[in-house]
């Protein structure tokens, strides 16, 4: 196994120190700690370091969708951007709603090594809506399964969605709802405004995601369960999350970059990059989403990323995909947003990007005050640095990034992964180099 | 460095020259058409127009009218896109009559060979005939002019500037030495 | 010009500058020979994504009198209804040496994103989009109103001061969205009337009033120009409205709210026309209706944009 010493880095808390890596964990931290013989040294003056960022909320497409994604090249689209962990939707093919498919996926994370997989279980089999999948099987599987959701979906019946809430609380797990209700958003294009009714583009109303997550609010208070909203986008939405919490109901809320930076006036380019769901949404609901992130109503910034091939954006508005991919570009959007403009310092990233997530779908092993044998998942970024957004940033399949062509702050220099680098001085590592120093970790 | 070559009086015996070669070559104002390809030789159409009325006074009333060419022109896609002008034609239309094609400059030839499309899409004259302010020459096309006010060789870097009261506020050819394309 | 896609951009000098040249179109339309030998040697693709005949027609027309040649591309039948991309289609007519395509598509946006993408380099005229514009409607309605209302001394004019009411399912209505931003630009004053279902959602901030009573409306307003939206069949069946008696009788154009009209007002539809839902007969066919002008000024409008598109240097232009 190799040892890694990171000299220098700034942590979180604005401090400056050494940690000293061996073993896949964190085991000395000071300032100038002594280079052990045959340790890989990092230089990280002037790097802020920040726990290996955990994704929420990612679509790694496989099985079944590998011309877009797949799970190794997914997970180095997460190192890339300083991910080490990400917990993957349910929305494959077949759907993940059994615990031979969790398993798998999970199973191909292990052997890929550039983060930990973490499978989402489908509340619905098939994610038709209409009875729930083996929960308790995939809850019990090696995938240990604890966030369900039908994301892609709404999970729209009311009693079904009841019925989820209080089952998953038997696993400690949690429902995270994709809040879209399905006949007041039929064919719809773009968030509902003045700007859809110019361009023609079927309205999707903020009411319909609203709605809902009113809704799902009043039943987790019912049956005391822990549910989590995916994708908040909305101010309205801000408010309903704000107010259940005042409530006491135990609520937590994501929302992607993309909401946090991008507006619907991109869509006047018809440019179907820009066609996610939810919608992007008006100025106003930007400015609501990043007071709701400062605020602590909504709890993390997730992805959402969506890869897509070339073809299925190449085209009309109407007949593109969703989705955009958000892995590489997550913390320089986040720090555009969010720190840049002030409103976050580097210990609330940590806490939004890493230590929540975590918290939210009980994942262990992402330390987040670097304490001396923790599970060494560290990034290392270079905040000063800025550049416009290409697709020498992408390491997924998929290149359907928004950001393409625009100047954003900060890059990912380093990501460590249980110990081992997966993106060194910005280069994402060598597949088999990862996959061997994976296998060590899981001997060791 | 323009070099004026006709000022002010030597256009107007050139227009009424021009308007007695007209009613002579015609034998009277009968059945007669003067058309004007815009700009300027609309406005060199109606004071050969006057002329010709105040010569003859039994000459008809609506003699004169305007002819556009853009919609014929072989050149079109050399240029940048042209705002057509108007075309009238008077009330009699010029089936049977002699049609007289009056434009300012007489170069290349390939106007009048547009505006002798645009005569063929708007009936059948008995004959056309041409007549112009100036000729400088360089011909590309097998057209001659009937009437000319003067015959000015140039050379094809050389610019002429035709300035009429009416469009241009003074009145006067002039002559200089182009930058860039000739008229 | 290198495109027209939409009239939300059209200025006003550019606006008038077509109707100008639609006029001595028009001239043209009345002599024996109709035929102008501008475009010969140009290609026009006919590219409908939905099925118009009567749009389809009217550029066809227009392009044959400008001498262009002329290829009908059509979804029925061909490749586009197989599941051929806009992309792939785009790029074979590029390889055919299109100049100008005429695009009609139910998506909106699609002429923009063809005449974005780099797929080709030919001018692209909208022919309607979805719900978004139909801009060469617009432009032919604004000629027939300058026509009615300056007579023969219409060039060089715009519509300052006239009043146009356009009723009926503006929601859907890519011809409402076009005539908006086109008579707002032109210095008309337009109002909606339609029920609040078929009301854009945010229309409330575009230059426009908005009003749901068309009896009141036509009585304080006394429009110089009423056009009547056509009615689609599929709304109702989505309970935009509960019935077509209901809506003929709320927003029809029916005889007793034609004579009310001011004996000047003219009525416009862009057809084809629901008679007896959204205008009946006798408002159809009254003087004051300019159904018929409509189709032939089109012929006029296409004429111009296809020549303002396609007759000059396309490097001078873009
Ligand atoms: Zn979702």
């Amino acid at each position: 196994m190799t040892t890694t010493l990171i000299r220098g880095a700034t942590l979180p808390d604005g401090t400056t120190t050494d940690l000293l890596v061996a073993d896949g964990r964190i085991a000395e931290r000071g300032t100038a700690i002594a280079t052990p013989s045959g340790a890989r040294v990092l230089d990280a003056a002037g790097l802020v370091a920040l726990p290996g960022l955990v994704d929420l909320h990612t679509h790694l497409r496989e099985p079944g969708f590998e011309q877009s994604e797949t799970v190794l090249s997914g997970t180095r689209a997460a190192a890339a951007g300083g991910f080490t962990a990400v917990f993957a939707m349910a929305n494959t093919m077949p759907v993940s709603d059994t615990a031979g498919v969790v398993e798998q996926v999970q199973a191909l994370g292990e052997s890929a090594g550039y983060a930990t997989v973490r499978p989402i279980g489908a509340v619905t089999v098939g994610l038709a809506g209409a009875r729930l999948s083996e929960i308790g099987a995939m809850a019990n599987s090696r995938a240990a399964v604890r966030v369900f959701s039908d994301d892609g979906k709404c999970v729209h019946d009311s009693l079904l969605m009841r019925r989820a809430l209080e089952y998953v609380k038997t696993f400690d797990g949690v429902v995270a709802q994709h809040a879209q209700d399905p006949r007041l958003t039929e064919n719809a294009q773009m968030n509902e405004g003045a700007l859809s009714s110019e361009l023609g583009l079927k309205g999707w109303p903020a009411v319909a995601e609203e709605s809902i997550i009113a809704r799902d609010v009043l039943l987790a208070e019912h049956v005391g369960a822990r549910l989590h909203i995916c994708h908040v986008s909305t101010a309205g939405s801000v408010d309903v999350v704000r107010w259940a919490k005042a409530r006491g109901i135990e609520v937590t809320a994501e929302v992607t970059p993309h909401h946090l930076l991008l507006t619907e006036d991109l869509i006047r380019s018809y440019d179907a990059r820009y066609k996610v769901n939810p919608p992007l949404r008006r100025d106003e609901d930007v400015r609501a989403l990043r007071e709701g992130l400062v605020d602590g109503t909504i709890d993390i910034v997730a992805t959402d990323h969506a890869p897509h091939p070339e073809e299925a954006k190449d085209c009309e508005w109407d007949h593109a995909a969703f989705g955009m991919v958000g892995l590489e570009s997550a913390l320089s959007v986040v720090q555009a947003a969010l720190v840049d403009t002030g409103l976050l310092g580097w210990s609330d990233v940590a806490r939004v990007l890493s230590q929540t997530p975590a918290e939210i779908g009980r994942l262990a092993g992402h330390s987040h005050s670097f304490e001396i044998g923790s599970s060494a998942n560290i990034v290392l970024v270079d905040p000063a640095s800025s550049s416009a957004f290409s697709t020498d940033r992408l390491a997924g399949k998929s290149h359907n990034s928004p950001y393409l062509g625009m100047t954003l702050p900060g890059s990912v220099r380093h990501t460590l992964h249980r110990g081992y680098q997966t993106v060194n001085d910005g280069v994402v590592v060598d597949a088999g180099e990862v996959a061997a120093a994976a296998m060590g970790v899981a001997r060791g | 460095m323009a070099r004026i070559v006709l000022q002010n009086s030597d256009i107007a015996r050139a227009l009424t020259r021009i308007s007695h070669e007209v009613l002579e070559s015609n034998r009277g104002p009968h059945d007669l058409v003067i058309l004007g390809i815009p700009t300027r030789g609309v406005v060199l159409a109606e004071r050969i127009g006057a002329q010709i009325r105040q010569i003859e006074p039994g000459a008809p009333a609506d003699l004169v009218g305007s002819l556009d060419v853009t919609m014929y022109r072989d050149d079109l896609a050399h240029h940048p896109t042209r705002a057509p002008q108007r075309t009238r034609v008077p009330s009699g239309g010029i089936d049977g009559k002699t049609v007289v094609l009056i434009d300012d400059v007489l170069y290349s030839g390939r106007t009048i060979r547009a505006a002798l499309d645009a005569i063929g899409d708007l009936g059948r004259p008995r004959a056309v005939r041409l007549a112009v302010l100036v000729d400088r020459g360089h011909r590309e096309l097998p057209i001659r002019a009937d009437f000319v006010g003067k015959n000015l060789p140039s050379s094809t870097d050389e610019r002429i500037n035709v300035r009429l009261a009416e469009i241009d506020g003074s009145e006067e050819v002039s002559i200089d030495l182009a930058t860039g394309a000739g008229a | 010009m290198r495109h027209l896609l939409s009239t939300r951009d059209l200025l006003r000098d550019d606006a008038i500058a077509l109707l100008d040249i639609a006029e001595d179109m028009s001239e043209v339309q009345n002599r024996e020979v109709k035929k102008l030998p501008t475009l010969r040697g140009k290609t026009v693709v006919n590219l409908f994504f939905e099925d118009s005949t009567r749009t389809r027609t009217s550029f066809e027309v227009a392009a044959k009198r400008l001498s262009a040649d002329v290829i009908n591309f059509s979804a029925k039948g061909s490749s586009v209804s197989k599941g051929e991309s806009l992309k792939d289609t785009a790029q074979t007519l590029a390889a055919m040496g299109a100049d100008g395509v005429v695009i009609r598509h139910s998506a909106s946006g699609a002429p923009q994103v063809l005449a974005q993408s780099g797929w080709i380099d030919a001018g692209v005229v909208n022919a309607g989009d979805g719900t978004h514009e139909h801009p060469t409607q617009a432009l032919l309605d604004a000629f027939t109103m300058r026509r009615r209302i300056h007579g023969d001394a219409a060039r060089g004019r715009d519509l300052e001061g006239v009043s146009v009411m356009i009723v009926g399912d503006v929601l859907h209505s890519r011809v409402a969205r076009s005539n908006l931003w086109l008579l707002e630009t032109l210095g008309a004053h337009v109002t909606f009337v339609a029920p609040a279902t078929l009301v854009p959602v945010g229309a409330s901030t575009w230059p426009v009033d908005i009003r749901y009573d068309l009896d009141a409306a036509l009585a304080e307003v006394r429009p110089d120009v009423v056009m009547m939206l056509r009615i689609q069949q599929e709304r109702m069946n989505a309970a935009f409205f509960p019935t077509t008696r209901e809506y003929a009788r709320q927003w029809g154009l029916d005889d007793e709210r034609l004579l009310a009209l001011r004996p000047d007002s003219i009525v416009m539809h862009p057809g084809p026309m629901n008679r007896g839902l959204e205008i009946s007969s006798r408002a159809a066919d009254s003087a004051q209706s300019t159904v018929i002008e409509q189709v032939a000024n089109g012929v006029s409008i296409r004429m111009a944009v296809l020549y303002s598109l396609l007759s000059g240097d396309r490097e001078a232009r873009s």
